[in-house]
């Protein structure tokens, strides 16, 4: 644990360039405490994106060795071999600054597949009863817990690609509400989802599952859009 | 890849899918029961089954690969999705007019 890390930090814009520094190694250590120690004892202008460190909120996913990953949960030891970290901005996004990306798009996407729950009811009426135990309602647990870090957005080879594709995060989010029975904005959302840059869009690679820190599956969850909007299709409830 | 396309790949594909598993034992047919080409042009010249088989398999590859082709384009070429689609139907006729020459070599009386 004594030798020191070689660190290579992105530094600049979009057409920036990687700068290497000595961290020292430390037990436990993420990659975010990595990021946190130059900030602090070599250069304060390094420019990153961090706020609950237990990964929570899902702010500070970086490309950590070539893949995205949450750094405030990854650690060093896990992920560092040789000693040497590359540590990037995330991929398919554009960069701001060093390692802090615009998720401009990435939200907005979210709001393109009408990942706003559309309620039935008002606050004047009962609270619905929703059993826990069917399978809509189950399915749409499995993909609740995503905390928007854009690790899924930044590992998809179709987003690449595609600038108009929704990306799996939007997707995931829009599965969800597809699922829950108290939403009623669905035919607006297979509609919006049909299109060139929906779920039909979607390769099946898996990297998004693959690399999820929640370990969900959006690729489970865009392969059921694919079946419900193909279905609503067939029936004449959504147009191509 | 809208859900229109996507509904059409698929379909294409499920009717492809028994249709390859014949194609291949008949070539396993008769390839091990020595069938020569007389034999087999007797057996599928004039006959309507063998025609209709043939012909469905050439629509339906057409179709499934245009569209696949279709995708390629759109993602890996700096074509427009109106110009993909538009070299996706060229490549689909050009698929269907050497398949149906294909069938009716071997169909037509």
């Amino acid at each position: 644990m004594n030798a020191d890390l070689s660190v290579s930090l992105w530094r600049g814009a979009q057409d920036g360039h990687y700068e290497t520094y000595r961290v020292p190694q430390r037990q436990s250590q993420t990659v975010l405490d990595v990021v946190t120690f130059v900030q602090r004892h070599i250069d304060p202008t390094l420019s990153y994106r961090f706020a609950c460190r237990v990964g929570v909120c899902g702010s500070c996913a970086m490309t950590v060795n070539g893949k995205p990953r949450w750094t405030c949960r990854t650690h060093v030891a896990k992920v560092a071999a040789g000693g040497r970290l590359e540590i990037g901005p995330l991929e398919n996004l554009p960069v701001i600054k060093d390692l802090a990306t615009d998720m401009q798009s990435f939200f907005e996407k979210w709001q393109q597949a009408k990942g706003v729950f559309a309620p039935t009811k008002t606050r004047h009426e009962d609270i619905a009863q929703i059993r826990p135990d069917t399978p809509a309602r189950m399915t749409a647990d499995a993909a609740i817990e995503c905390i928007n870090c854009g690790v899924c957005y930044a590992a998809c080879d179709t987003v690449r690609w595609n600038s108009e594709y929704l990306g799996p995060a939007a997707l995931t989010r829009a599965w969800t509400l597809v699922n829950d029975e108290r939403d009623g904005g669905n035919r607006a959302r297979l509609q919006a989802i049909a299109g060139s840059g929906g779920c039909h869009a979607c390769h099946s690679h898996q990297s998004c599952q693959e690399l999820c820190p929640q370990a969900l599956n959006p690729t489970a969850a865009i392969a059921g859009l694919k079946r419900r909007t193909a279905a609503a299709y067939l029936k004449g409830e959504i147009t191509a | 890849m809208n859900v229109r396309l996507y509904v059409w790949q698929r379909a294409t594909a499920a009717i492809m899918a028994p249709l390859v598993l014949i194609h291949i034992a008949v070539i396993f047919y008769a390839t091990r029961h020595g069938v020569s080409a007389a034999d087999i042009l007797a057996r599928t010249r004039g006959s309507i089954a063998w025609a209709s088989f043939y012909g469905l398999f050439v629509l339906a590859v057409s179709i499934h690969a245009s569209i696949g082709v279709r995708n390629v384009l759109t993602e890996w070429s700096p074509l427009s999705e109106r110009h993909a689609g538009a070299c996706a139907i060229i490549f689909g006729l050009l698929l269907a007019l050497l398949g149906m020459r294909g069938v009716a070599a071997v169909v037509l009386p």
